[in-house]
């Protein structure tokens, strides 16, 4: 009579009885993610590529040429528009047709061939700072590397230094190999949060669950009962995320896909538990929508799943200790992209299982009192 | 034999001195009625005034403030999950799984209660015979009429044979065939000796009941057979006597019957007006007022005093002892 799990079974099987008549929702809650997969899997492109730029080359010779050229092979510029004034420069910046604006002054050939140092005035937009950064950057560079050339004469002499970077594990450093991996994070996030909080706070709407709280059922057998399904299609998510971000994104799983599922576990517990805490607030589904999405983004922002870690305020960073994607995306980026094991990301899973025991334990005790003793 | 060791005459629900506060708020004061076993008990007052949370407080739903309870010989307080397998409990919004078919929604319940799979079978062969429910085994519920919503919420609830049921408000919002199928079958599950326990705002329904009580902003102010809630000194006091008075424009009646002396309160009923007059009040003369003023009085007769009158007789009255002892 001490069974603490009594009525697991009934309640799960209904459960499952209730997702498959359900299948609309079961539908949309798996196909969303990949769809937000594949739009920000395109979209997102971290890289800065093709900034629009307009130039005003008042020189116009050969020299000026090269120059141009050097700028457009480099990837960075698009040139979009030559303007003929300054004026004509200026405005293609303020009405944000363009995002930078070169200058080649009229006599820039004239003073390369008197070596005299010649001046190429770079106007920046800097509305945004990634693409302000990278394009200071690289005309700095193109600027230097021309200016190395003409100093030294001998062109087949190395140079005195020589930065050889070499980028691990991205080598490409592609958008998606960086962004899908977190990605899988909130959107696991997603999925299991609402669905549990929705099945919890349905039966609240429809007074089944206080049906049930007269029955002999004991309140660990109906959370399990109606946790585990939910798991199940989490856990089903995440393997369609993985095969959709292998195959289509073509990410390459460098670790062992085994002990990222494992993994996984904790972190699903972790967010079923948040939808439990949620039902026991929530006594309407719209409520439950809303207070999901609120659990949902500091997990966006703080995780470092957009933003790095590193660069947040301390308070925010320290605060992105707490957060549960922080763990995963961790978990989830050393896997796929580092090729890590056990050894490196043990701490991580063992952070993730603490939260999900706390929250598991801190879950049940406030539906107990919460929603049973109401 | 465990059941040997109960005594014979161990009530179904006895109910001591039962408390609930929420807050500065007493919901339940002071509470105290016994339900013998195979009673229909008919639970009676109005909203809010604390019918829901005496059944939630005797199925384990809510924690007791104050006195105790046993239901069938448990203490609700210390055994709660042995009084959840001797109970059954419909709520008034028929807790059913709307997107789960009949036989689904039978099965789920049975199970809860653990029942094997052989027992289960033939319980629920038993009910589906019992409430008529083979046409529509595999209907959604969602789908079913109010009537068979609430016969298959009775039989969730009646799986695993419970030797009390508490029905709240079972027949809101059921039309009238169905609410006079569901009482007879109540009488037939009495007749097998299971006890009800029945909150409702019918009237009709609690003359049906064999012990009836009535809550009234957490007071219990009545309790017993309905005859003898009828005989109540409150109700009938000493000296008057209840009279209906058949006329034509029952409200101008009204109004004019109020001022007559030896009158002491007058209602409306239908086409009639139900009053407590004096003993010694002439009725002829009665008959003869109404006349002067143009109203041709067909009948008066005397006239039992009805459960309803009981209940607004003793809510008035307890309503003046609230506001004397706040005066």
């Amino acid at each position: 009579m001490t069974n603490i799990f009594r009525g697991f079974g009934a309640v799960f099987y209904k459960e499952v009885l209730h997702v498959r008549r359900d299948a609309a929702t079961l539908f949309f809650s798996l196909i969303i993610p990949l769809l937000q997969m594949t739009v920000l899997g395109f979209a997102i492109d971290t890289n800065i590529r093709q900034v629009h730029t307009v130039v005003y080359n008042a020189d116009g010779r050969q020299e000026s040429r090269e120059l141009l050229d050097r700028l457009k092979n480099s990837d960075t510029f698009h040139i979009i528009r030559y303007v003929e004034n300054d004026n004509d420069l200026n405005d293609a910046i303020i009405s944000g047709r363009a995002r930078v604006g070169v200058k080649i002054p009229v006599d820039y050939s004239d003073r390369l061939l008197h070596q005299i140092s010649a001046q190429v005035l770079v106007l920046i937009d800097g509305s945004d700072s990634s693409v302000a950064g990278q394009a200071i950057q690289v005309t700095t560079a193109i600027g230097l590397d021309e200016s190395l050339r003409r100093v030294l004469q001998d062109r087949s002499a190395a140079f005195p230094v020589d930065m050889r970077p070499k980028i691990l594990f991205n080598p490409d450093s592609r958008s998606p190999n960086f962004f899908l991996p977190g990605l899988t994070a909130v959107l696991l996030l997603n999925v299991t949060t609402f669905l549990t909080a929705f099945s919890i706070v349905r039966e609240k709407e429809r007074g089944t669950l206080e049906q049930l709280f007269v029955t002999p059922v004991r309140p660990m057998g109906l959370l399990f009962g109606k946790l585990l399904p939910y798991l199940g299609i989490g856990f089903f998510e995440l393997c369609m995320i993985l095969a959709f971000m292998r195959f289509v994104f073509l990410v390459p799983i460098h670790g062992n896909v085994l002990l990222l599922a494992l993994f996984s576990l904790p972190y699903l517990f972790v967010s079923l538990s948040i939808g439990i805490l949620v039902s026991s607030k929530a006594t309407t589904q719209s409520e439950a929508m809303q207070l999901s999405f609120l659990t949902f983004l500091p997990s966006i922002f703080f995780s470092g799943y957009i933003f790095p870690r590193e660069t947040m305020p301390w308070i925010f960073y320290w605060l992105s200790n707490f957060i549960p994607a922080t763990y995963f995306i961790n978990i989830a980026r050393g896997i796929i992209l580092r090729g890590a094991g056990i050894q490196h990301l043990w701490f991580d899973a063992l952070a993730l299982t603490a939260m999900g025991t706390l929250l598991l334990v801190v879950a049940a005790r406030r539906f107990h009192n919460k929603v049973i003793m109401a | 034999m465990a059941t040997q060791l109960q005594p014979m005459n161990e009530p179904a629900i006895s109910a001591e001195h039962l408390l609930r506060r929420f807050g500065n708020f007493t919901a339940v004061n002071d509470v105290s009625f016994r339900v013998e076993k195979g009673e229909i008990f008919g639970f009676l007052g109005p909203n809010g005034s604390g019918k829901t949370t005496v059944i939630k407080m005797l199925t384990g739903l809510l924690p007791l403030s104050g006195g105790s309870a046993r239901v069938e010989g448990l203490d609700v307080r210390t055994e709660s999950e042995a009084v959840r397998e001797q109970i059954g409990y419909m709520s008034q919004n028929f807790s059913l799984y709307y997107d789960l078919t009949v036989l689904e929604n039978l099965r789920f319940y049975g199970r809860i209660y653990g029942l094997e799979p052989a027992r289960l079978k033939q319980r629920i062969k038993e009910i589906i015979e019992l409430n008529g429910l083979a046409p529509y085994l595999n209907r959604l519920a969602a789908q079913l009429s109010g009537g068979w919503k609430q016969r298959l919420a009775l039989g969730c609830a009646m799986l695993h044979q419970p030797k009390l049921l508490f029905l709240d408000e079972p027949t809101a919002g059921i039309d009238p065939v169905a609410r006079r199928e569901l009482w007879d079958l109540l009488f037939e599950l009495s007749g097998h000796g299971i006890t009800f326990f029945v909150t409702t705002h019918y009237m009709d329904e609690a003359e049906r009941c064999s012990h009836v009580a009535y809550i009234y902003y957490g007071k219990l102010i009545a309790d017993g057979t309905p005859d003898s809630l009828r005989q109540l000194p409150d109700v009938q006091p000493a000296g008057t006597m209840r009279v209906e008075i058949t006329a034509p424009e029952v409200t101008r009646a009204l109004r004019l019957a109020r001022h007559i002396p030896g009158i002491r309160s007058a209602t409306i009923f239908g086409q009639s007006i139900h009053a407590l007059v004096d003993e010694s009040f002439d009725l002829e003369s009665l008959r003869h007022q109404l006349g002067k003023n143009g109203i041709a009085v067909t009948e008066i007769r005397p006239l039992a005093p009805s459960l309803e009158d009981v209940f607004v007789e003793l809510s008035y009255k307890h309503q003046a002892l609230l506001e004397a002892a706040s005066d």
